[in-house]
């Protein structure tokens, strides 16, 4: 899997979660959360949703390496090498 | 509004109450006419056009002139349940029902479209959908500002153990099972109300206490206004089952798939602005109840501790009392005995 067909899942999971944004125009360095405007609520269920699509486990302690766009998916394709 | 389910197929022949009016539980609401009387006197209209959409809160049950019978195809559901479905495109034959003698209903669909939707794409919001609850919102506050003298307090509350104690017990989860501070918190109240009976009641004509700690949870909703589903039993639930309370609550109510008893009977609200923004959160207490508590964001502030300054990560707890139904001194020791819990998590 490259990185922009994680790119595209990463956009549809949060599409799910936050129906009426544009996830698509996030920009690399933009924070997702706060850019997005989801809640910790949201944010769990989107990472639990990625837990489930791609199979990777995400430790707790990880949530801050994963808060941009960049970040998490650079972290996903190393979770998946 | 709510919807109010039927079993049998058939238009509605005649209103017998006018739209809008509250009328006690029990009352016959309308005649229903079956499809051999509907042929008798010519079919006017379809179900769907002449089903009143807004319904009395206090209705429940619509009489029938007519017994019970069975669908042609053997799949018993209210017709209502039916057009949700076919909007839905859910199969009605795969659903369990629930209703009496296994019909389906309402509620049965809705279950399997939130299950649909786990995993397709969730509907938006539509602008009347969004209009209608700003408009509920509104008439909800202005009630509450017009009626309820409010007093205000607040707390600061070290959250150091509490979040310590998440995250060990976040460790050792799987991440579908992972708890918020949100289902601590709210744990955490629903304790504290236990020892303070007078702030879980509604005002009504003077102070009606409540056995059932029901505590709505206030749920922003995208787009604008919030919506106010119940934690039913707060007291009685472990964490870990308030945490699923709100995994259940939560995505139904962004997806306005709530039931109309998940929105009755609460006796308490908790509002809680969760990680950034603001700091401090004070509520409008939801008619006719006579408390909210509420949760600003959380942020590392300096604390003093035993004469030692420290960094802490700090919730301000608030409380927004009915001033008619209980006095600061009740909401200052209701607030300590919040921090006392959080300070104990091991024995939420």
């Amino acid at each position: 899997m490259n990185e922009q067909e994680i790119k595209n899942i990463v956009f549809q999971l949060l599409k799910q979660i936050a129906p009426d944004t544009e996830p698509e125009t996030l920009q690399p360095d933009e924070n997702i959360r706060a850019t997005l405007d989801i809640d910790s609520f949201d944010t769990l269920q989107f990472l639990v949703s990625l837990n489930e699509k791609m199979k990777i486990e995400i430790p707790e302690e990880d949530y801050g390496k994963i808060t941009t766009l960049k970040t998490l998916v650079d972290y996903i394709l190393e979770k998946i090498k | 509004m709510i919807e109010i389910e039927v079993f049998d197929e058939g238009v509605i022949g005649e209103l017998l109450i006018k739209e809008g009016t509250k009328v006690p539980v029990g009352t016959v609401m309308a005649m229903i006419k079956t499809d051999g009387e509907v042929a008798e006197t010519k079919k006017e209209t379809t179900p769907e056009k002449i089903m009143p959409k807004t319904q009395p809160k206090e209705e429940k049950i619509i009489k029938k002139p007519v017994e019970e019978k069975f669908e042609e195809r053997h799949i018993k559901a209210s017709p209502l349940a039916k057009k949700i479905a076919a909007q839905n495109n859910i199969d009605l034959s795969q659903i369990q029902g629930t209703g009496e003698n296994g019909a389906i209903t309402k509620e049965d669909v809705d279950n399997a479209i939130v299950q649909k939707e786990k995993i397709t794409k969730p509907q938006e919001k539509t602008p009347v959908q969004l209009e209608a609850i700003r408009l509920a919102v509104a008439a909800a506050v202005s009630k509450s500002n017009k009626e309820i003298p409010h007093y205000y307090l607040e707390k600061k509350i070290d959250m150091t153990k509490a979040l310590a104690w998440l995250r060990e017990a976040n460790s050792k989860r799987p991440i579908q099972k992972r708890l918020l501070p949100a289902a601590l918190i709210i744990k955490a109240t629903a304790k504290s109300l236990t020892d303070f009976p007078n702030l879980n009641a509604i005002w009504d004509n003077g102070l009606q206490l409540k056995e059932e700690i029901n505590i709505g949870f206030v749920v922003s909703l995208r787009g604008g206004g919030v919506i106010v589903p119940a934690i039913r039993n707060a007291s009685l639930k472990s964490v870990d089952e308030i945490m699923e309370a709100l995994n259940d609550i939560i995505p139904r109510a962004r997806a306005m798939k709530l039931r109309s008893s998940d929105l009755t009977d609460t006796t308490i609200s908790i509002t809680s602005l969760g990680e950034g923004g603001a700091d401090i959160v004070f509520g409008v207490i939801y008619p006719p109840q006579v408390a909210i508590v509420g949760f600003g964001g959380s942020s590392q502030q300096a604390f003093v501790e035993n004469g030692m300054l420290g960094i802490r990560p700090i919730f301000t707890a608030t409380l927004a009392g009915d001033h008619r139904a209980t006095d600061g001194l009740t909401g200052s020791d209701f607030l300590s005995s919040l921090n006392n819990n959080l300070q104990n998590p091991d024995l939420l």
